[in-house]
């Protein structure tokens, strides 16, 4: 059975703005990666990214990118 | 064959495109439809399309490069997402019916004003007369950067400056230039930049795009799937979902961004510096040849296109003895410029155009000049 583990999910207005934050962290070297927008979030399409909270303090390392909401959730 | 058509396509591409093009479609599933491999792939490809251009065209907005299937959607786009009943717009007669035949049903549908500003017999747009042409309620200055006709460009900084001082948006047709022609939107003072990828871009035909400045809001065209915000009954307000609607020509995208790359790594300077050179032989060339009539003016920087006449010859006649007898391939006609031709005074016989691109040689040219010549000679 898949353990659930606590993940920080970041979720942005479009897919331009998920890739745009994807390109950001891979070049920071931020762990993480895109999964589609849990339903915890909202049954709606769209993608979102996933990190360990953990690292939740290297998110200040980001430009100022177009993000819509931050929440740590159980994935 | 040797392909002197480069303004209605550039025939040869780069490898790197077709090669893009057979990768995407064995391995790319449907952007912004789905997280797993196929999709992102998609979603990262068109996104790395997007930020391409935006370097090409000096624009730092990658999200609001907005993808269309051609030139025509995206200043379809752009005319009728921008202007309302009782708004009055000023074109050229450079344009090519990709802006004409929009503006026509925005006059006769929608009560949208239309003015043209003119061009003299040399093709010359008549800057000088732009001021007589604003009213209080011009919004828009719409301009093709090059004549697909004769391939003269358009004085952007002039435009971009009047338009600028009268307060309207200015809309440059970039059909014939993206790609071939340094294009600065941020520099030059460009509020909406509509581009093809097939010609001077050298990317797969469907492909072509709308590059929107921030202080512009247009209605959508079209209106449908986004692949998020799926609730909304509207279209979302971000872009670029905001003005995409549907799947996106992803393969196509794909070749388009290989070849935005290979513009990129080449320089669109030393391109056009290429092309220019070309045009230039060509043109010196014909200047030999009795009973050839070229119209444009060649006095300055311009697209690689030369339109002419041969005496003797209806243009139709002559492009297809070029193609049957010297296997060189041109265009005759009116190429969709019907207002640039009733400039030239050409209206009842159209011309012939000879266009280069980046894989015309030296030796093109002179087969093509050795051709008229040839044909300029006196019938038995």
């Amino acid at each position: 059975m898949r353990v659930k583990r606590p993940t920080l999910v970041i979720t942005f207005p479009t897919t331009t703005a998920a890739l745009q934050w994807e390109r950001q962290c891979q070049a920071l070297n931020i762990p993480g990666r895109i999964i589609p927008v849990p339903v915890t979030i909202t049954a709606d399409c769209g993608l979102a990214w996933a990190m360990p909270p953990a690292d939740r303090g290297r998110l200040e390392e980001v430009p100022e990118l177009s993000r819509s909401d931050c929440l740590e959730l159980m994935l | 064959m040797i392909y002197l058509n480069n303004a209605a396509t550039t025939l040869q591409k780069p490898p790197c495109v077709a090669q893009a093009v057979v990768d995407a479609m064995s391995h790319l599933g449907n952007g912004a439809r789905g997280g797993h491999t196929g999709e992102m792939s998609a979603a990262r490809t068109v996104f790395q399309t997007r930020e391409a251009l935006a370097k090409l065209f000096g624009f730092s907005h990658p999200e609001r490069v907005i993808f269309t299937a051609n030139a025509t959607q995206a200043l379809n786009t752009a005319l009728f997402g921008l202007l309302n009943p009782g708004d009055h717009v000023i074109a050229t007669d450079w344009d090519h019916n990709s802006v004409l035949r929009p503006l026509h049903v925005l006059a006769r549908e929608r009560g949208v004003e239309v003015d043209f500003l003119p061009a003299d017999r040399q093709g010359r747009l008549r800057y000088d007369q732009l001021e007589e042409l604003v009213r209080p309620n011009t919004k828009l200055l719409v301009c093709t950067h090059a004549s697909n006709l004769t391939g003269n460009l358009l004085d952007v900084e002039r435009a971009a400056s009047f338009a600028r001082r009268h307060g309207l948006y200015f809309l440059l047709d970039a059909a014939q230039t993206a790609g071939s022609t340094p294009i600065s939107m941020e520099e030059m003072g460009i509020d909406l930049l509509a581009f093809t990828g097939h010609k001077g871009l050298m990317g797969p035909q469907g492909t072509g795009g709308l590059c929107v400045a921030p202080r512009v809001e247009l209605r959508p065209l079209v209106s449908g799937g986004t692949g998020v915000r799926s609730f909304e009954e509207e279209q979302p307000a971000e872009y670029p979902e905001h003005l995409e609607a549907g799947t996106l020509n992803g393969h196509g995208l794909a070749g388009l961004g290989a070849a935005v790359d290979f513009i990129l790594d080449t320089g669109v300077e030393a391109i056009h510096a290429h092309e220019l050179a070309l045009t230039h032989r060509f043109a010196q060339g014909i200047r030999d040849i009795p009973g050839v009539t070229v119209y444009g003016d060649f006095s300055g920087d311009r697209a690689p296109v030369v339109a002419l006449n041969l005496e003797g010859w209806d243009p139709a006649s002559a492009a297809d003895t070029l193609a049957q007898d010297y296997d060189i391939a041109v265009r005759p006609g009116i190429h969709c410029a019907p207002r640039m031709h009733r400039a030239l005074g050409t209206q009842d016989v159209g011309c012939l155009r000879f266009s280069f691109g980046y894989y015309t040689r030296e030796a093109d040219i002179d087969a093509a000049l050795a051709a008229l010549k040839e044909m300029a000679e006196p019938c038995e």
